[in-house]
């Protein structure tokens, strides 16, 4: 696959901060511009990533943002893909440029998010698989994020303990990254004295919710060059594939999975496949990888994607996090920035908030959590309704 | 622990007659998901001609081999399947969940193979049951039971209950 330029970079802090979405995700936009030493003027594409707890979904997310910067005649579009919506915009912005249509693209996500669980909207909504779940179960994003875990222990004998090791890891990272929303240092025992939430992850197992922003300003690798720019990071491989069918893993937001009873279920699974797309497009495997940014709704999840993106094999998670693979000067660190445990999900803004640490990391500024010599950063998450992503960037 | 010992999910009407409470009346919470009189099943679609299956049925998906229209027919599902998971919700749920109890106690719920139809369902289990009585793999069946109540109404759902035995 074509490759593009990541010319900048730009984050709003995460945080709980209450304000305006537009402010977060204009604040990260301008961020990323300079970063990039590109004029607002000369954006031809804004690709933005839609929240949909703002009244219009994001107030329709690409031009709020366009009109925040002040409308400069680019062409725009907005991308509904749940978690993956960061990525979804991305991979957009990659089809206009590598089309010819335009040079270079601002990306860009924000959210402010409610306190509490996540909640379907209101009403009296039965053709809402969203809202069947909670009515009809009561089972709330951390439910699924249990039984994952559960799951686990019985079929792997991971523990309580293993869990917690990953906050642990991801805290102490975090304590680099003036960004996150939380970067207190966790020990083993500060997680097991923390609530259930939803057996057997504990409050500190599950990651928040948050307000951030994160913006990308990308291009093609002409523009790049013609800047004087001649090594920047790119963007080697974008993944948002659906599920195959059958799809046999329960996942948000549904009551069931599909039917094996007909056909078996596909060789690799949903994660799997998301995975194998962007290693496909991109040439690469998973020994190339020096560094992930991966989606730990929970502590438990971390693990389940040092599999699925083929860090190690199936049940063997435990022993990779365990032997300090997966830490900042081991072999293959993950979650550097801290992840989502120490940021907290911020929806639209997540999938580009991880390209933006990526970047960081592949230009040697992420500071006292760089790894040393990254060259090859790759980034998973998935979301509701058979949404996930992986982009892959490179040096 | 037995499953004589969980909470029995059919005797709740006849049982607040008992005490001399008005009989309440027995609605699903959701019309169309799973039967309400006589032998407990969910319902859902299946392919004409094919064994995919799918719940709920107004919610249905499609099955990739078929090109074209999917030609989905009512079907009741099975009953008897395997744990695939477990966990509960210690904290209530927020709307629409409504609680059955106040203060809230938390809630089991299981996610479950059935064999037949060889789909996982999510449910919550039967009141007493708690992750100590699962296992991957336990043997559970499908009963009709109370969500939660008001003065005139018990709205009911599908929820799972071990069986005694592995069978």
């Amino acid at each position: 696959m074509e490759e593009i330029a990541v010319l900048g970079v730009g984050m709003h802090p995460w945080g709980k901060w209450g304000r305006n979405f537009v402010e977060y995700g204009t604040a990260a936009a301008n961020e990323a511009l300079g970063d990039a030493g590109v004029d607002w003027n000369d954006v031809g594409f804004v690709s933005g990533a839609i929240t949909v707890r703002c009244g219009y979904p994001g107030y329709v997310a690409g031009s709020t943002f366009a009109r925040a910067l002040g409308f400069n005649g680019a062409q725009v579009a907005s991308s509904y893909a749940a978690c993956a919506s960061g990525a979804t915009a991305l991979s957009v912005a990659r089809g206009q440029i590598l089309s010819g249509a335009t040079d270079v693209a601002l990306v860009v996500g924000a959210d402010t998010t409610p306190k509490g669980f996540l909640a379907p909207n209101e009403g009296d909504r039965p053709d809402d698989m969203d809202w069947l779940r909670f009515k009809l179960v009561g089972a709330t994003n951390p439910v699924y994020f249990g039984l994952q875990a559960r799951r686990r222990m019985d079929l792997y004998g991971a523990t309580s303990e293993d869990f917690a090791r990953v906050k642990v890891k991801n805290s102490r990272h975090s304590v680099h990254n003036p960004r996150a929303r939380f970067t207190k240092e966790y020990d083993i025992d500060d997680v097991a004295n923390s609530p259930v939430v939803s057996d057997p992850l504990r409050l500190l197992d599950i990651c928040a919710t948050s307000d951030g922003g994160a913006a990308l300003v990308v291009s093609s690798m002409d523009y790049a060059r013609d800047r004087g720019v001649s090594d920047p990071v790119r963007v080697a491989g974008i993944s948002t594939v659906t599920p195959t069918f059958p799809d046999t893993v329960i996942d948000l937001p549904y009551l069931a999975t599909d039917s094996a009873a007909q056909t078996a279920p596909p060789a690799r699974g949903f994660k799997a496949s998301i995975a194998d797309r962007v290693y496909a497009e991109a040439g690469l495997g998973p020994d190339d990888v020096d560094v992930a940014e991966v989606y730990d709704l929970s502590s438990a999840l971390e693990l389940d994607w040092y599999e699925q993106l083929g860090f190690c094999e199936v049940g063997e998670a435990e022993k990779l996090l365990r032997d300090g693979v997966t830490t900042i000067g081991g072999r293959l660190p993950v979650n550097p920035s801290g992840g989502l445990g120490a940021f907290g999900e911020a929806v639209p803004a997540q999938a580009i908030a991880q390209v933006c640490e990526l970047t960081w990391q592949l230009r040697g500024q992420a500071q006292a959590r760089q790894v040393e010599g990254a060259r090859v950063g790759i980034t998973a998450n998935q979301g509701l309704f058979g949404h996930g992503s992986s982009v892959l960037v490179r040096r | 622990m037995a499953p004589d010992s969980f909470a029995s999910a059919s005797a709740s009407a006849s049982a607040s007659a008992d005490t001399g409470s008005p009989v309440k009346t027995r609605v699903p919470v959701v019309e169309g998901m799973h039967t309400t009189e006589g032998e407990p099943h969910l319902i859902g679609a299946k392919l004409a001609g094919r064994e995919t299956y799918f719940f709920p049925k107004h919610l249905a998906g499609g099955d990739p081999a078929v090109n074209g229209p999917q030609d989905l027919e009512e079907v009741l599902l099975s009953r008897r399947g395997r744990v695939w998971s477990y966990t509960t919700s210690n904290y209530q749920p927020p709307p629409p969940f409504v609680a059955a109890t106040d203060p809230y106690e938390p809630i089991t719920i299981a996610a479950v193979e059935l064999h037949k139809e060889q789909m996982v369902i999510l449910g919550q289990c039967v009141a007493g049951v708690t992750p100590d009585d699962l296992s991957v793999g336990t043997e559970v069946e499908l009963v009709i039971d109370t969500l939660y109540e008001d003065d005139e109404h018990e709205y009911l759902v599908w929820k799972w209950r071990p069986v005694s035995g592995d069978q």
